[in-house]
């Protein structure tokens, strides 16, 4: 078990956003958490990534509880995230994007007079994931100046170049053409296999996307969870099909 | 490439000025060193790392004051030791205001470090005993190089070894902020200027790096302010009064934050604009105040973004 959550409540004041959520990612594993707007998808992110404690029950990540660490904690201990809106650094080239996470990753942020230029291992790195995600064409390209496409890339890219154990992709495809949703998936899970990462586990509304990579699908409703299954049995429970899904699920 | 041109005809310009123009005019490029290095730090916090100081003359007045205090009342002369110590200073009084003001950002940060910055003029107004209070201190001429050059007259000393030793200090500054933003770490600052939600995730701590971003312009502006008092003699409160950090701003602004050297054309712009402006025409701050609304409408890159062909810089709208 790598990501385990436990009895998960969230309170906003009176509003009770998560309602006794437990769920658990294994090792090798491709999880979708899908729900309808309102149904504390956003609140599971939060809690799952350490943003927000939970106001009972525990997340663990490798077995440490991780409730309210924070990102910079969260990063350090393994786990990336991506974002749903699109989270790019507008005035930094491509190289420059994955430069700062292979930096992060390595600690070397504090390197006051050392030669960014000259270190061959930030170099070598983030040019190989920029090749790995398609972008080695535009390395030199502020990220401001990328299609929409390839700026969600760039995020999720930069998130892998942390060499993450376990990643949180928030709507992976939001945003990006229909045409390109595929191609944008398919880089994902192949950079995933290069760099060995142990789990993905994905939000994303697209039907057709959480249907096509998933091992298994988590279903939340009114923040509780409604099912949590294989995509099979997922398509063949009327209730998700009706609440969550929707009547135009596809075959 | 035109810059690594551009720059030694620059630096062969001030080399030589002293040998071919006015002392005047080789004295006014002294506050245009010192100011040189003062910017130099403060665009470390604006252009890279996205923070604007309106309080940054506190730590120009700390410089100065620690000149003035060693020459006068504790008979340290060297130069050599003032500067170290001016950054010393700075960097005591940067530690803890810093940590405090890098939890804000835009105009709360602002206004944070305005408010630091007006904390230590109100303590060199009222503390006379210990800063002479509004007629401030005497600045003695501090020896350089082990010289108290004891045969120069103050125009002689200013136009000669002290403004070589000015050009020293500010490629020396120069260099280690070149040497800044190129690292690692001047990376993770220009991550959290663009997108602090992302460089945290990414794990870049962006209070640490933006108190560490504090503290080194922190000790630049006090560098610079060791510099600035020498020329003058004296050192006064409005050294460290708000409407001094404007006007760094402006400097900064002037040139264009966007760019390294920026800051540098800035100064040199200001010092000089100042003087032409105020030997032609009493309201110079009238001239100063559309010069200053024009570039944010018109050139929000500074000179450096009308010399340079480089992409827009942005300027948030509401």
């Amino acid at each position: 078990m790598i990501l385990e959550a436990r009895d998960l409540r969230k309170r906003y004041g009176a509003f009770l956003a998560l309602d006794g959520v437990s769920l658990s990612v294994r090792e090798g594993e491709f999880v979708s958490i899908i729900g309808p707007n309102g149904a504390g998808k956003s609140t599971l992110i939060n809690l799952l990534t350490g943003v927000l404690p939970p106001s009972e029950g525990h997340v663990r990540f490798k077995g440490r509880d991780i409730g309210g660490i924070g990102p910079v904690a969260l990063a350090r201990l393994g786990m990336a995230r991506s974002f749903q809106l699109v989270q790019i650094f507008p005035g930094l080239t491509v190289l420059e994007t994955l430069q700062a996470a292979v930096v992060s990753r390595l600690g070397r942020g504090t390197r006051l007079f050392a030669s960014l230029r000259g270190d061959r291992q930030v170099q070598a790195e983030a040019i190989e994931v920029a090749a790995l995600f398609g972008l080695a064409d535009r390395a030199h390209t502020e990220a401001r100046a990328l299609p929409q496409g390839d700026k969600k890339l760039l995020d999720v890219a930069s998130a892998f170049t942390l060499r993450p154990e376990i990643i949180l992709l928030d709507e992976p495809t939001s945003g990006v053409s229909t045409a390109d949703k595929h191609m944008v998936m398919k880089i994902l899970v192949g950079a995933a296999r290069q760099i060995g990462l142990r789990a993905i586990i994905q939000v994303e509304h697209d039907m057709d996307i959480v249907f096509a990579y998933s091992h298994r699908i988590i279903a939340l409703h009114q923040g509780r969870v409604l099912a949590d299954a294989a995509p099979a049995v997922i398509r063949a429970d009327a209730r998700v099909v009706d609440m969550v899904i929707g009547r135009r699920a596809p075959c | 490439m035109r810059t690594p041109l551009v720059l030694a005809m620059a630096a062969a310009a001030i080399l030589v000025l002293p040998m071919v123009a006015p002392p005047y005019h080789v004295t006014l490029m002294l506050p245009f060193m010192a100011y040189g290095v003062v910017l130099l730090g403060l665009n470390l916090l604006f252009g890279y790392t996205g923070l604007v100081s309106f309080g940054h003359a506190l730590f120009i007045g700390i410089g100065a004051y620690t000149g003035a205090v060693l020459t006068t009342r504790l008979g340290v002369r060297h130069m050599e030791l003032i500067l170290p110590a001016a950054a010393l200073a700075a960097a005591l009084v940067a530690a803890p205001v810093g940590a405090l003001c890098v939890r804000y950002v835009k105009i709360y940060f602002g206004m944070l470090t305005l408010a630091f910055g007006m904390v230590f003029y109100t303590f060199l107004l009222k503390f006379y005993r210990l800063t002479g209070g509004d007629e401030g201190m005497r600045m003695l001429r501090p020896s350089l190089l082990g010289s108290e050059w004891a045969g120069f007259n103050k125009t002689a000393y200013l136009v000669g070894p002290y403004y070589y030793f000015s050009v020293a200090v500010l490629a020396l500054a120069t260099f280690l902020m070149w040497r800044i933003v190129s690292s690692p770490f001047g990376l993770c600052l220009k991550t959290i200027r663009d997108n602090p939600l992302k460089a945290e995730s990414l794990g870049v701590s962006v209070p640490r790096y933006r108190w560490y971003a504090f503290m080194i312009s922190a000790v630049y502006a006090a560098v610079g302010g060791a510099l600035l008092a020498p020329p003058t003699g004296n050192v006064d409160p409005t050294l460290a009064y708000w409407t001094h950090s404007g006007n760094v701003v402006f400097m900064v602004l002037l040139g264009g934050f966007s760019s390294f050297f920026g800051p540098l054309v800035g100064a040199f712009a200001f010092i000089f604009l100042q003087d032409t402006v105020m030997s032609v025409f009493p309201y110079w701050r009238l001239t100063f105040g559309a010069v200053l609304a024009f570039i944010v409408i018109c050139a929000p890159g500074g000179l450096m973004g009308l010399f340079a062909r480089r992409r827009p810089v942005e300027i948030p709208r509401a």
